[in-house]
């Protein structure tokens, strides 16, 4: 049994009356691909963000490798309102901002790119880098710092070249093609240092061929960096195959969760996501 | 490529060097008086100011609006701590000599000008820099405002000397201290911008939601311009007050914020050789070039030329600047540099085509 890595416990994310996610309750183990899934308007990359720090929840709380990064309970103006059945099960407020998440090793893409637009591609990557600096702006702006900078650049390149990204270092960001934007986008997360990758929607907009070669990288990251990869996906090719596990979110709630075979025989998830074959 | 780079590195300081020589030279052979010195001690003071305010909002993308009243804490600053001990009786003579009865050399006076000016900035940026664009331009705008009033205040008279002039503290003659000084501002500026920092400060441009999901501290490193860049606008306070002579609060109106963000805006923001051309551009076309306009006695042979009058020459400026707006709209260097490195670069190109044909 490897070690838990991601805990969500009853999260639940109201905007007002509206229930985004309604008591999520999902766990990541070390070193699996696990895929989050639903409709449109679920509330998948809601939960993403939930994590990220973005919003606090409204109501449960987060562990990741064991320490609570996250927790909230209904209060104020939400205590009339909270929909949820577990309240005064949490009691703390811990909201830290989605930098601290990072810094704790949790990296993020985004569902729509969303890379510094006016920077190189080598800039992209070295600018995530800035989060483990040693120096402050004194030494930096002296250049003080100047083995660490080398370093940064050094690791940037290489990174780069593992990701295949090195032969367009000095392009602008916005002039690749989609599917190298998303990789420059993991490669802008991997730069951090994460032990937990969350990717949203790294497929969308993307041919079937860059879908299969996202596949192959995505499982080759997973190895490469020794990473936890947890993500939102609609593509079901993709999904089912690299995922360990699954965890199918309809409007809000966990309707379903288990392997790839497990989920897809599952009724409930064919009726609200997956649809009937045409055959059976 | 290193090679290179060294070149250039003493190219371009060995183009200051020159450039120094030149205005020491001019300095000897023109009469004291004359426009150009105006021009160049006002031009490299605005243009230390347009870029800290191009760092907040071409590289961090804040858009603030209150580069005018942080200009004024420095030039009080250096005015108020600089004055010569003898003097305070006759400059603070409706407040018995000031509250303040030392004085710093000039040197330790610029840099106060500074520190002042940054810690204001800092203990306002904790609340304003939540907001963001308009509303953190009002909010800044709003600041200088009310800085300019209470430093007329009459019962801060003791500091500040209420509604009456500060005067008779130490000033330069030569244009080379301004120069020198901005230079050196600058050139600091550039070094952050070039770091790893600067590199932070445009992530946050560009896009914060990302910067932020990348561990980049947002409220820490908008601080961080804010204060930096207040710092900077303080210093060239400090070297306006002594370029004026005197200070009033009364000077540091909001339309002095607006001429800095139209030198940044013609520059182009994000461009700080951008800033710093159009800020002696600017001064040169408003105080110089264009003063002939305000002649109305201007004859051609013995034709009397219409319209000129005095004021024609804002009219004619206000369609100048419209002009470059219209046709640069991206300001004269859009967000590039004006570089050794570049010029060189463009050379080798025009060598090649040349060749080919």
């Amino acid at each position: 049994m490897n070690k838990t890595v991601l805990e969500m416990n009853d999260i639940t994310m109201q905007f007002g009356g509206v229930v985004a996610v309604n008591s999520l309750t999902m766990h990541v183990d070390q070193g699996e691909i696990v895929s989050l899934i639903g409709p449109n308007g679920a509330g998948k990359t809601t939960a993403f963000n939930v994590i990220t720090g973005v919003y606090p929840p409204t109501n449960g709380n987060v562990f990741f490798n064991g320490n609570k990064i996250v927790e909230n309970y209904p209060h104020g103006k939400m205590k009339k309102l909270y929909a949820g059945t577990d309240n005064g099960k949490y009691t703390e407020h811990i909201e830290p901002t989605p930098d601290q998440i990072t810094r704790l090793g949790i990296a993020r893409t985004f569902q729509n790119i969303r890379l510094w637009k006016s920077q190189s591609v080598f800039n992209n990557v070295l600018i995530a880098k800035h989060m483990l600096r040693t120096s402050n702006v004194f030494t930096a702006t002296f250049h003080l710092n100047a083995a660490e900078e080398k370093r940064q650049r050094e690791e940037t390149a290489e990174l780069l070249n593992i990701l295949g990204l090195y032969e367009v270092r000095d392009n602008n960001c916005t002039s690749l093609p989609y599917g190298l934007q998303r990789r420059l986008e993991i490669a802008r997360a991997l730069a951090t240092k994460p032990s937990l990758l969350l990717l949203d929607e790294p497929a969308a907009g993307m041919n079937p061929q860059e879908t299969i070669e996202l596949t192959d990288f995505v499982g080759k990251i997973r190895d490469d960096f020794k990473l936890t990869v947890c993500m939102i996906e609609h593509h079901m090719d993709l999904v089912m195959n690299i995922s360990d596990r699954i965890y199918v979110l309809n409007f809000g709630a966990l309707i379903s969760q288990g392997t790839p075979a497990e989920v897809q025989s599952d009724p409930s998830v064919i009726s609200a996501y997956l649809g009937e074959d045409e055959n059976a | 490529m290193d090679k290179d780079k060294r070149k250039d590195l003493i190219i371009a300081l060995a183009l200051i060097a020159l450039l120094f020589v030149v205005v020491v030279v001019l300095e000897q052979l023109l009469p004291r008086t004359s426009m150009l010195f105006t021009v160049l001690k006002k031009g490299s003071i605005y243009a230390l100011v347009a870029v800290s305010m191009n760092l907040l909002n071409g590289f961090t993308g804040l858009f603030s609006l209150g580069q005018a009243g942080f200009m004024l804490l420095g030039a009080y600053t250096y005015a108020i701590f600089t004055i010569p001990m003898e003097q305070r009786a006759v400059v603070y003579q409706y407040y018995d000599g000031g509250i303040i009865q030392f004085s710093v050399p000039v040197f330790v006076g610029i840099v106060l000008a500074g520190i002042v000016a940054a810690i204001f900035a800092y203990l306002i940026g904790l609340p304003v820099l939540k907001l963001k664009s308009d509303y953190l331009a009002i909010a800044t705008l709003g600041f200088a405002e009310i800085i300019r009033a209470l430093f007329q205040w009459d019962k801060l008279g003791g500091l500040t000397n209420g509604s009456n002039l500060l005067r008779r503290f130490p000033v330069f003659k030569s244009s080379i201290f301004p120069i020198a000084v901005s230079a050196i501002c600058i050139a600091i500026i550039v070094l952050l911008i070039n770091s790893t920092y600067g590199r932070a400060f445009k992530a946050i441009r560009d896009d914060e939601v990302a910067a932020e999901a990348m561990g980049i501290n947002l409220a820490h490193h908008k601080r961080m311009a804010f204060t930096i860049s207040s710092f900077f606008a303080g210093i060239s306070g400090a070297l306006l007050a002594m370029f004026q002579t005197t200070v009033q609060a009364s000077q540091f109106k909001s339309a002095m914020t607006y001429e800095i963000l139209l030198i940044v805006v013609i520059g182009g923001i994000g461009s700080i050789t951008g800033s710093c051309i159009s800020s002696f551009l600017f001064i040169a076309c408003s105080e110089w070039w264009l003063r002939f306009l305000d002649n109305a006695e201007t004859y051609i042979g013995s034709f009397h030329v219409p319209l000129l009058r005095p004021g024609f020459r804002k009219v004619v400026f206000s369609v100048v600047i419209m002009a470059i707006v219209l046709l640069y709209q991206r300001g004269i260097m859009g967000d590039k540099e004006l570089s050794i490195s570049g010029i060189r670069k463009r050379l080798a190109e025009r060598k090649k085509k040349k060749v080919k044909p």
